[in-house]
Parts: C-alpha cells; sequence; structure tokens
C-alpha cells in the first residue's frame, strides 16, 4: 500500500482539460475533474434523472441509492464512526456555517471566547465574528512565527482560559503550512473546547481520519478533490449534531409537518433541506473513489516531490521570495512574490503562455496584513502535475522579470 | 501567445508610466485630496489636486499596486493637468481604458479604472459605485 507510486502521464490522460496545453497551477482554488467524475454525473442525467427519497419509480430509487451510496464512500475515506456523521453541504463555507449557526447559537455566549489563527480562511473567520457579534462573545487568533508556522507558545497560553471553540484549518490555502492538527486537537479537547477543523486543504492531499485527529467538526469540499463544485461535507461527532437545531428548514429534513409543529428527521437528513445537488453529491462519490484508487500516502508522496521540485527551482530565481515552511512541512502550495512586479502582472504574462497562476490575496487577508503584503503569487498542485508545469512557470517568472527589467 | 502578445499587453509606454510615474507625489495643501483602493489586490491610488478659478492647475498622485493601476493613475494625471473641473467630468471608462491601448481582461478592468474613480470620487464626490 505504502509502496504505491503515481503514474502522472496514465492520470493525465483522465482529464480532458490537459489537451488544451494548460499548465495548471490553481489546485488549491479548485482541482480538475477526471472523465469517471464527469461521467459519473452524465451518467444519472442521462440515465436516471430524478428527484431522491420522494418517489416511489425504478430510476427514483436508482438516483436515490447512488446518492447515499456516497455517503459511505467519504464515511471510509475519513474514517468516521457513521454515515449519520457525514452531512452533504454545498462546500467548506457553507458546512462552516451550520456549525456556527445551529451549534455556535445554542452553545457561544457572552463573554466566552473563540481561538481561530491569523492562518484562516475568510470562511472560518467571518461566520464566527459574526456570531461573536450576536453573542457578545470575543475572538483570539494565533499568531504565526518567522516560518509560517503557528504559534504553539501562544495557542497554549489561549487555551488556558478555557475556550468554547477552536477551529482551525489542517493545512493553510495561503501558504500550506501543515499545522500539527493532532496536538492542537488533543490539547484544544483538554481545555475543554469543542473543536472544528477546517479540512478544504488537507482532505484532498493526505490521508485523513477524523477519529484519530479528535475533532468535533470537520469540514471540506468536494471540489477541491476532483469532485465538481456544490458538493461539499461537515462531519460531526454524532451527539453534538444529535443537540444541534436545523440550519435550513422545509423539505426532506421533516419528519411530520403539523400545523401545531414539526418533528425533524433523523440524523444526517436533518441538516439537508430542500432539493439537494444530486449529480454533484454523486459526482464527489466517484471522486472519492478515484482518489480511494490511488491511495492518498501516494498522493502526498508525490505532492511533496513536485514541491520540493518547485521549491528548489524557485529558490534559484533572483528577486523571488518564497513563503511559508519547507516543503516537508508543507502540503503543495508555493506562496511567492518578485521584486518589482505585481502578483497580478505575473498572473497576467503567465497566462499568455497558457499558465494558471493565483495572483491575489487567497481569502486571507488577516495573514496577507501580517505579512506585510496586498497580495502574493502562489502555484499550487495536485495528483495530475508534472514538473514540466513548474518549468513553465519558471520560464513566465523569467519573462515577466525580463519584460520588467 | 507568446513575448509579442506580452508586449503588447505590457506596452512599452505603459512600462515607462510604471516605471517612471508622471506627476508622483504629494502637494502640500491640496484643495481636493482622495484616496481608494482595490483590496481584493491590494491597489492604491491618491491623487492631490490644486485648483485655480475652477482648473486643475497642479495634480499629484501616489499609490502602489500592479503596472495597470499605476500606469493608468500616471496616465490620467498628465490628461487632467489644465483641463477645468467640469472638462474633467467629462472623462469617462472608454477614455481611460483608450488611453492604455490595450485589451484589458475582465479581471484587470478594475485596476484599469481605479484612478477614475479617485477623480470622480475625489474631484465630484460621485458615489464611488463600480463603472459598468
Ligand atoms: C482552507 C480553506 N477553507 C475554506 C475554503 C472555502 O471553501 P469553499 O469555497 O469550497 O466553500 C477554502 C477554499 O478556498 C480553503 O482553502
Amino acid at each position: 500500500m505504502a509502496t504505491r507510486t503515481i503514474d502522472v502521464a496514465a492520470i493525465r490522460k483522465d482529464f480532458p482539460i490537459f489537451e488544451t496545453g494548460i499548465a495548471y497551477l490553481d489546485s488549491a482554488n479548485t482541482s480538475q475533474r477526471p472523465k469517471q467524475v464527469t461521467g459519473a454525473m452524465l451518467e444519472y442525467f442521462e440515465k436516471f434523472n430524478s428527484n431522491i427519497h420522494r418517489a416511489a419509480y425504478r430510476i427514483a430509487e436508482e438516483a436515490t441509492v447512488r446518492y447515499e451510496a456516497t455517503r459511505e464512500k467519504v464515511r471510509a475515506f475519513i474514517n468516521a464512526a457513521s454515515t449519520k456523521e457525514i452531512v452533504y453541504t454545498r462546500g467548506t463555507t457553507e458546512a462552516i456555517n451550520l456549525v456556527a449557526y445551529s451549534w455556535g447559537r445554542k452553545n457561544i455566549g457572552q463573554g466566552d471566547l473563540i481561538v481561530l489563527t491569523i492562518l484562516d480562511h475568510h470562511s472560518n473567520i467571518v461566520p464566527w465574528q459574526i456570531l461573536a457579534a450576536e453573542r457578545g462573545a470575543h475572538i483570539e487568533y494565533v499568531d504565526i512565527d518567522e516560518k509560517g508556522e503557528l504559534r504553539q507558545d501562544q495557542f497554549a497560553e489561549l487555551l488556558k482560559r478555557g475556550p468554547k471553540l477552536v477551529a482551525f484549518n489542517l493545512v493553510s490555502n495561503a501558504m500550506g503550512t501543515i499545522n500539527p492538527a493532532r496536538d492542537m486537537v488533543a490539547a484544544a479537547k483538554k481545555a475543554g473546547a469543542t473543536v472544528l477543523v477546517d479540512g478544504a486543504q488537507s482532505t484532498p492531499h493526505q490521508p485523513v481520519d477524523v477519529r484519530a485527529l479528535g475533532c468535533d467538526f470537520y469540514a471540506f469540499s468536494g471540489h477541491k478533490m476532483l469532485g465538481p463544485t456544490g458538493a461539499g461535507i461537515l462531519y460531526g461527532r454524532r451527539e453534538l449534531l444529535e443537540a444541534m437545531d436545523p440550519f435550513m428548514a422545509g423539505g426532506d429534513m421533516i419528519k411530520t409537518v403539523r400545523i401545531e409543529g414539526t418533528t425533524y428527521h433523523d440524523l444526517p437528513w436533518k441538516f439537508e433541506a430542500g432539493t439537494q445537488a444530486i449529480a454533484e453529491v454523486i459526482g464527489l462519490g466517484a471522486a472519492v473513489d478515484y482518489l480511494t484508487d490511488l491511495g492518498m500516502d501516494a498522493v502526498r508522496a508525490h505532492e511533496l516531490e513536485i514541491t520540493e521540485y518547485a521549491y528548489e527551482a524557485m529558490s534559484d530565481v533572483e528577486g523571488l521570495t518564497l513563503y511559508g515552511p519547507p516543503p516537508s512541512r508543507r502540503a503543495g502550495v508555493v506562496s511567492f512574490s518578485l521584486e518589482g512586479i505585481h502578483p497580478h502582472d505575473l498572473a497576467t504574462i503567465a497566462d499568455r503562455d497558457q499558465v494558471c497562476l493565483r495572483a491575489g490575496h487567497h481569502c486571507a487577508m488577516p495573514l496577507m496584513t501580517r505579512l506585510g503584503v496586498a497580495a502574493t503569487a502562489r502555484a499550487s498542485f495536485y495528483v495530475y502535475t508534472q514538473k514540466e508545469e513548474v518549468d513553465r512557470l519558471v520560464s513566465s517568472i523569467k519573462e515577466a522579470q525580463r519584460i520588467f527589467a | 501567445m507568446s513575448a509579442a502578445a506580452d508586449d503588447q499587453f505590457y506596452r512599452e509606454y505603459i512600462l515607462d508610466h510604471y516605471k517612471n510615474p508622471r506627476n508622483y507625489g504629494r502637494l502640500e495643501h491640496p484643495d481636493i485630496s482622495h484616496e481608494e483602493d482595490n483590496p481584493l489586490c491590494g491597489d492604491v491610488v491618491g491623487m492631490d489636486f490644486r485648483l485655480q478659478d475652477g482648473v486643475i492647475s497642479d495634480i499629484r498622485f501616489h499609490g502602489r499596486g500592479c503596472a495597470i493601476s499605476q500606469a493608468s493613475a500616471s496616465l490620467l494625471t498628465e490628461r487632467l493637468k489644465g483641463l477645468s473641473l467640469e472638462e474633467a467630468k467629462k472623462i469617462n471608462k472608454d477614455d481611460v481604458l483608450g488611453e492604455l491601448g490595450i485589451d484589458i481582461s475582465p479581471a484587470r478592468i478594475k485596476c484599469a479604472l481605479l484612478s477614475l474613480k479617485v477623480l470622480k470620487v475625489g474631484a465630484y464626490g460621485l458615489a464611488g459605485d463600480d463603472e459598468e
């Protein structure tokens, strides 16, 4: 198992988009999707398109079975105890908002402390800011050191103040930092906090075991892990989900509706109101199958190899500043800036060479402020990334330096 | 797709305005001073105006950001100097883009028009709505 390796050339044949000739270096933003995923969705549309959970005819049963099958695939993928703990959402953002709304409004009160980190994505900051403002709670942010890693000493100090909630990302999308999540969760639980881990950047790129991690909630998006947009997951420990009220209300999330009142559906459907993203959830199931077949250890090993290669190639470029920790402690993300060239100008020049590069604040403005930059350029990798694409990025960088010289 | 296209995009004189911005700096005791930013990419442009009988007798800009935003600001200050506020009011989006003389992708249009926004909001108090 652990010795499996990735055959990039074979993998790329599953991704028709590469026939366009692009070098795609923005997988942390959204990944590409293989034929297996789009094929599973197309099959639904063409062979058993119908609504789930509601109809008695055969194609609707087929749709329901396929839709629900994704839940077991995801459960196994992240090693949750039960499919009741796997709630479909539109993505990480909706999953975190669900927790902020349904858990937060019941459990966070006046004067309570919420601990976040400076590495967090806006979607793991803004819902808590809104909740804190509403409930009179306050937020503290764990800072980073000069290597771009969370200051564990400061985290330990904050835990002494008894936070009600600790929420952080396992992997930073802006710098790629892999946080020591297991230790952080254990320490936070010991301090009595409920813990949410934002897994948007970890689930696609490394093995995840939510029970070993020990967190209460874990959120991620299908579109960053070869699946389609519009389908993501909230994992929640069953007893917490049981005690929470619904997020959205309407059809499908009820057991009985009477004029006098309503009883809610069982887990996980209590949190899935209205007609769901059926094709997208089926597509997510196919994506999980694809990654499971590759093996997540092999995925991580491949990305580490590409990241080390990129790190080395870019360290050699004059006037280039790299942000964040060394490759062994980061995911397949390289954030950087060039002297005298704004990241947007670099991205525009790279685009002329069909190199897709992200430039901006990466939805992490507090981190950008902390680094003292308005924006960075970011290259990010995945199972299909080959070294040749990194070479093309380095050429684009040199081209930009020639133009701006 | 290659060098020729780049050079077309980053035309010599845009790069020249970026590297050697005209009317760069601040005015002491300006009659009007206004700054706008584009949080998405961190571009900032501010302008100071000196007015004499309703005419822009002197102007300076400051800021930081990408080549498009800064060159566009530099070009605009050249155009504004000596114009009356009434005349300045007539400058629109097409004038600014025309002056840059390059194809601007939708993603970069905000960079190109940031300086016009400074003029509009600062000099005649139009709400900072996004130009279509
Ligand atoms: C770390 C992290 N958290 C949350 C999100 C939000 O994910 P989504 O936009 O799919 O809801 C992202 C995606 O950019 C992310 O990288």
